[in-house]
């Protein structure tokens, strides 16, 4: 079975291209073959999930030459083990969810056919990084994620904003893909393979230098697709595209991979504590940065997706502390809750016409299915037992606790683990009190918009429901000690640290079950986080709760004008950097000569001989020109 | 004799076009360049891949008196540029069946690029110093006359810079030809890449690397002695831009490595440095001129330049990788780029403008099928993984990575850090470019105006390169297969 693991990305793959060539002409439509070509992977995974079952840490890899290049080849393949079947399980179940919601939710779209096909695309890519073996072929699947990702947030492109934020998500996270393929470079040529399984067999030889560069520029990659700090800006913006997108790619998988990136590397990460400080330092500043900016956004995609920017640094803060196993729990639940989360407000906004919260309010009696499933959402966003953030929350924490506390064997400096601790701790009473905003200023109240309120088609209530389960119950598993840990390769006959022959042999199998401690503060942050909110709600219902942020309620939800920022040093100063590069190279010659600093003459002089077809002058200048330059970088060097 | 079969054939079209009538020109035109794209994949099967060293040679004396003989061959580095180079003809004369600029007259057009296709393969093939000169000129002719003819409304100053600039370095090449001759008292470039520039005192080397770098440099376009490419492109007929940008690009690329790389590594050692540099600034100043660039057949011009500029990295690093990119990086240029240039044209076919704003946006919304293409390839130009353009531009970076031994570890790391953020530029400006044609609403002006969407032929024109995009992007083997051994020979790494 785990021979035909190419399949899994290979099936959508197909569906994609059909969708493309053929569009409407396709019997049964766009819908049916997006649908199916999204069903047939989810089956394929699930088969893999259960081959795999009996031995979870023992990775069956296949790999054939793809190309000679001179230095190291590169090969593809497919690397299944535990932790990728069951992230290939996680895409594949949303991605088909959102397909089902997609063909309700975009009925009657001129585009449906190109939109469904695009989707398709983007889940063959999200599971092409899922099974690679090599990492330049994961590196194909993790552009082409990105390539639609621009694509689908551009999806009604007539729209200024629409386009931009398009550009905006693909530039951002393309900074950080040139640091990941300078990354691979190091690493795949210090090991000799682009391989991952040669790089993780030779790691620990690999030479510090290479390890701790390599991996600190993975991380530049990691932080651009997971929208860490300093990249996250892309994230909020990319909510304009359609929202069965923001489900997928926006919450569910595509940020997800760069966490996954780290688990899949984690042999590697451990062997570098700088890189995984700055991992922590980046998680902790984006855990708040987003909760705090959460806080006062009026457009309730926002709000999520700010969310998404706080969670997601919870998995690669519990990656970092060396909670390998919380992360990737951390990195499961949300998937599911959040999908939820932005399923229900597609299911919202369709009805209202509206992303803002100030023209909502009073909605569960209009919508009663999507207030009971975003209840569950927002509740395990929220973390509060027994829904399935509160474990997977809980799990992180307890990880950062133990490796703050030196209860277990740090695989980081400890201060770092402390700040992620400490801001994980206060991300979860702003994480009560954002969650409880949203649930009152949409559900409860008096509805402040002027729309017919009809609740979301069959099509978009079952996968709201399906998702429902996982994102209460899920966090269960984390009871049972030592399965899911061991599910992901963490299980202790799998000696998944026996890769490392660092001192660090395998932590103790660790219990993703809530530790008393963490749970029971955690919790309390939590619900103080409901009340206040709750409690200044009370006092005037038709106000937002963001009022009591005073003064500091404007610069949250500019998101501390990181936006205002890289503009000013970056966007708008690039455009005049190449005008006047153009404007030099519009000049020529005279660009040249005097830009090699020798002679006005030929400033002036030699651009007039030139249009006067005094032939030998220009030539006389071009020489002349490169020469000095020559002459110059000569000098340089 | 297949290889002189093959430059036979396109001239045989060439002499048949004078000699018939206007109204068959077309058709003759596209039998000519068929049976010599044909004729191509015939080689691609004759081909030996397990054998090192020049195949199917052809050898005969020509000038006796000055040792100047009729060589060709074929290898790894130069099968995948014929390939491309009779594919490429063979579309723009597919494309010449419906759209044919003024003033028309197919029967000299035709002509024209036939004649270009038998310097362009006789570039490729020689395998005599002065008998590849003598092709390189012959490519220059046909070339002028295009973009003089039948271009745009600046068509004589290009055409006039074009010119000149391409004799300039025609120039120094010779020379640089002339002071390996003087040493070494042949023009036989097998020989002259065995003995690997022995029989040149160093400074000799120097000064013959010298005049041929400048040369090749001019034709690449290396930055920056590219400014006669922007103007070329911008009124040259698509076809031109398309065989200009496709094929004889390359032609500059081709001969640093075949003959400056080859036959002087001492000296190619001592340049290195320069051309890295020189290859990474022009990639960001490329990049950073299309960002504010108006004219969008101007963009793709310097757009170019920046293509090339990894190329000539890639070159610069005197690594197989380094040398294997580049070859790979030719012919994806030549595939996205030429595809871009159709879509250019067809664009200005129907618009009757290349000015960006003019166009203003909308173009998905107008015609949805040219609208789509431009993003496959604009996607494609930016060097999207799973497509043409990556694989080339990545080895070039891996190859700076780690140059090859005796140049300056730290300077190239640089340059390739360099060339990463001359990667995110260049998505930047396909991104915007993007976002203002293709994007947005149909301004007013156009929206009473009727055009079709692509046509069939256009579309078979276009089809063989959108299929490369896309096998070259997933199956990069199909060059790096062929030219690794070569360049492995070439370097006298393995």
């Amino acid at each position: 079975m785990t021979g035909a693991a190419w399949l899994v990305p290979a099936v959508p793959f197909l569906a994609a291209v059909l969708g493309l060539l053929a569009g409407r002409r396709l019997p049964g439509g766009p819908a049916g073959v997006a649908v199916l070509g999204t069903a047939v992977p989810t089956g394929l995974a699930l088969a893999l999930a259960v081959a795999v079952l009996g031995d979870p840490g023992r990775v069956r890899e296949t790999s054939t030459l793809l190309t000679p290049t001179g230095a190291v080849p590169i090969a593809v393949g497919t690397r299944v083990d535990g932790l990728a079947a069951v992230v290939a399980v996680m895409v594949c179940v949303v991605a088909l969810l959102v397909q089902v919601y997609s063909t309700a939710y975009l009925r009657g779209d001129p585009r449906y056919p190109s939109y469904a096909a695009l989707v398709s695309l983007f889940t063959a890519a999200m599971l092409l990084v899922v099974v690679s073996a090599d990492l330049l072929e994961l590196l194909v699947g993790w552009e082409v994620m990105g390539v639609c990702s621009y694509f689908l947030i551009g999806h009604y492109w007539q729209q200024p904003s629409a386009s931009a934020a398009a550009v905006k998500a693909f530039l951002t996270t393309r900074v950080g893909d040139v640091g990941f393929l300078f990354g691979i470079f190091t690493l795949g040529t210090a090991a000799g393979s682009f391989r991952i399984s040669a790089l993780l067999d030779r790691a620990p030889r690999l030479g510090h230098t290479a390890v701790l560069v390599g991996t600190l520029l993975l991380v530049c990659g990691v932080v651009g697709k997971s929208a860490q700090f300093p990249l996250h800006t892309w994230l909020p913006d990319a909510m304009a595209g359609p929202t069965p997108i923001s489900a997928l790619i926006h919450a569910a998988t595509m940020v997800a991979a760069g966490v996954y990136v780290v688990a899949r590397l984690y042999p590697v990460f451990v062997l570098s504590p700088v890189t995984l400080d700055v991992l922590a330092v980046s998680a902790a500043v984006t855990m708040l940065l987003g909760a705090l900016a959460a806080l006062a956004q009026d457009d309730l995609k926002r709000v999520l997706a700010y969310s998404t920017v706080s969670q997601l640094a919870y998995m690669t803060g519990g990656l970092a502390v060396g909670g390998y196993a919380a992360g990737l729990f951390h990195l499961l639940s949300h998937a599911a809750f959040k999908a939820l989360l932005f399923l229900c407000a597609g299911a919202v906004i369709r009805t209202v016409g509206t992303n803002l919260m100030s023209e909502m309010g009073g909605l569960r009696r209009g919508l009663p299915v999507t207030f009971a499933t975003m209840t569950v959402g927002l509740a395990a966003l929220a973390g509060l037992p027994p829904f399935s953030g509160f474990f997977s929350k809980d799990a992180v924490l307890g990880s950062a606790w133990a490796a703050a506390t030196g209860a277990a064997r740090p695989v980081l400096d400890r201060p770092a683990a402390w700040l992620v601790f400490v801001a994980g701790m206060l991300t979860v009473l702003l994480t009560g009190a954002y969650a409880t905003r949203l649930w009152l200023r949409t559900f409860f109240g008096t509805y402040r918009g002027t729309a017919v309120i009809e609740e979301a088609p069959t099509a978009m209530r079952v996968p709201l429901l399906l998702l429902a389960l996982p994102a209460a119950a899920f966090g269960f598993v984390g009871l049972r000690s030592g399965w899911l840990p061991g599910w992901l390769g963490y299980g202790r006959d799998v000696a998944f640290f026996a890769y490392t022959p660092l001192p660090l042999t395998a932590p103790p199998t660790p219990s993703l079950g809530p530790q008393a401690g963490t749970a029971l503060v955690a919790t309390a942050l939590g619900l103080l986080g409901v009340l206040v909110t709750y409690t200044g709600w009370r006092r005037a219902p038709a106000a937002d709760p963001a009022r009591l942020l005073g003064r500091a309620r404007r610069p949250f939800e500019r998101a501390f004008y990181l936006d205002e920022l890289y503009d000013a040093v970056l966007v708008r100063p690039l455009p005049r950097l190449a005008r006047a590069v153009l404007g030099f190279d519009v000049t020529g010659v005279d660009g040249l000569a005097s830009g090699s600093g020798s002679g006005a003459w030929l400033a002036g002089g030699g651009l007039r001989r030139l249009q006067n077809g005094n032939v030998q002058a220009y030539a006389t200048a071009l020489f002349l020109g490169v020469l000095v330059l020559v002459a110059g970088v000569a000098v340089l060097t | 004799m297949i290889l002189v079969a093959l430059l036979l054939l396109p001239l045989a079209g060439c002499a048949g076009l004078l000699a018939a009538p206007d109204r068959w020109a077309r058709r003759i035109g596209v039998a000519a360049t068929a049976t010599t794209f044909g004729l191509s994949l015939a080689l691609l099967a004759a081909y030996d891949y397990h054998r090192g060293g020049f195949q199917l040679g052809v050898d005969r004396a020509w000038v006796p008196a000055a040792d100047i003989r009729f060589h060709l061959g074929l290898d790894g580095i130069s099968l995948p540029l014929v390939v491309l180079t009779t594919l490429l003809s063979f579309l723009c004369a597919v494309y010449t069946l419906k759209t044919l600029p003024e003033p028309g007259r197919p029967r000299a057009f035709l002509a024209l690029v036939l004649l270009l296709e038998v310097g362009m393969l006789g570039t490729f093939l020689a395998l005599d110093l002065l008998l590849f000169f003598v092709f390189f000129e012959v490519v220059l002719a046909p070339m002028y006359f295009l973009i003089a003819l039948w271009g745009g409304e600046r068509r004589s100053y290009a055409a006039t810079k074009f010119i000149l600039f391409t004799l300039l370095g025609s120039v120094l090449l010779l020379l640089g030809i002339l002071v390996i001759y003087a040493h070494t008292a042949t023009f036989d470039m097998v020989r002259l890449g065995r003995r690997g520039g022995a029989d040149l005192p160093r400074a000799a080397q120097d000064l013959a690397f010298l005049g041929l770098f400048l040369g090749f440099a001019v034709k690449t376009p290396m930055w920056p002695l590219h400014s006669w490419l922007p103007d070329a492109h911008t009124e040259a007929p698509t076809v031109g831009s398309v065989l200009l940008a496709g094929v004889l690009l390359k032609m500059g690329t081709y001969g640093l490595v075949r003959i400056a790389v080859t036959e002087l590594p001492a000296a190619a050692r001592d340049f290195a440095p320069y051309l890295g540099v020189l290859a990474v600034v022009g990639i960001i100043y490329g990049a950073l001129c299309c960002l504010v660039q108006r004219d969008i057949k101007r963009l793709i011009a310097y757009s170019s330049v920046g293509h090339m500029g990894f190329v000539l990295l890639g070159i610069a690093t005197l690594t197989p990788v380094g040398v294997n990119a580049a070859l790979l990086a030719n012919v994806a240029h030549g595939v996205v780029t030429g595809l871009l240039f159709f879509l250019v044209g067809a664009l200005k076919d129907r618009y009757h403008s290349q000015d960006i704003a003019e166009i203003g946006g909308g173009v998905l919304a107008k015609a949805p099928l040219l609208g789509g293409l431009l993003t496959f390839a604009a996607i494609a130009s930016l060097g999207l993984p799973g497509l043409a353009g990556f694989w080339g531009e990545m080895l070039a970076m891996l190859g700076a990575f780690r140059p090859a031994q005796g140049l300056h570890r730290g300077l190239f790391l640089t340059l390739m850090v360099l060339a990463g953020v001359g990667t995110v530029l260049t998505a930047v400006y396909l991104l915007v470019l993007l976002r203002r044609v293709t994007l947005g609403v149909v301004p007013e002006r156009w929206r009473e105006r009727r055009f079709g969407d692509v046509t069939s032929v256009e579309l078979a024109a276009w089809a063989p390169l959108l299929a490369l995009t896309l096998v070259l992007g997933l199956y990069p083997r199909l060059v790096l297969g062929v030219t690794d051994a070569a360049v492995r020979r070439l370097l006298g790494g393995g």
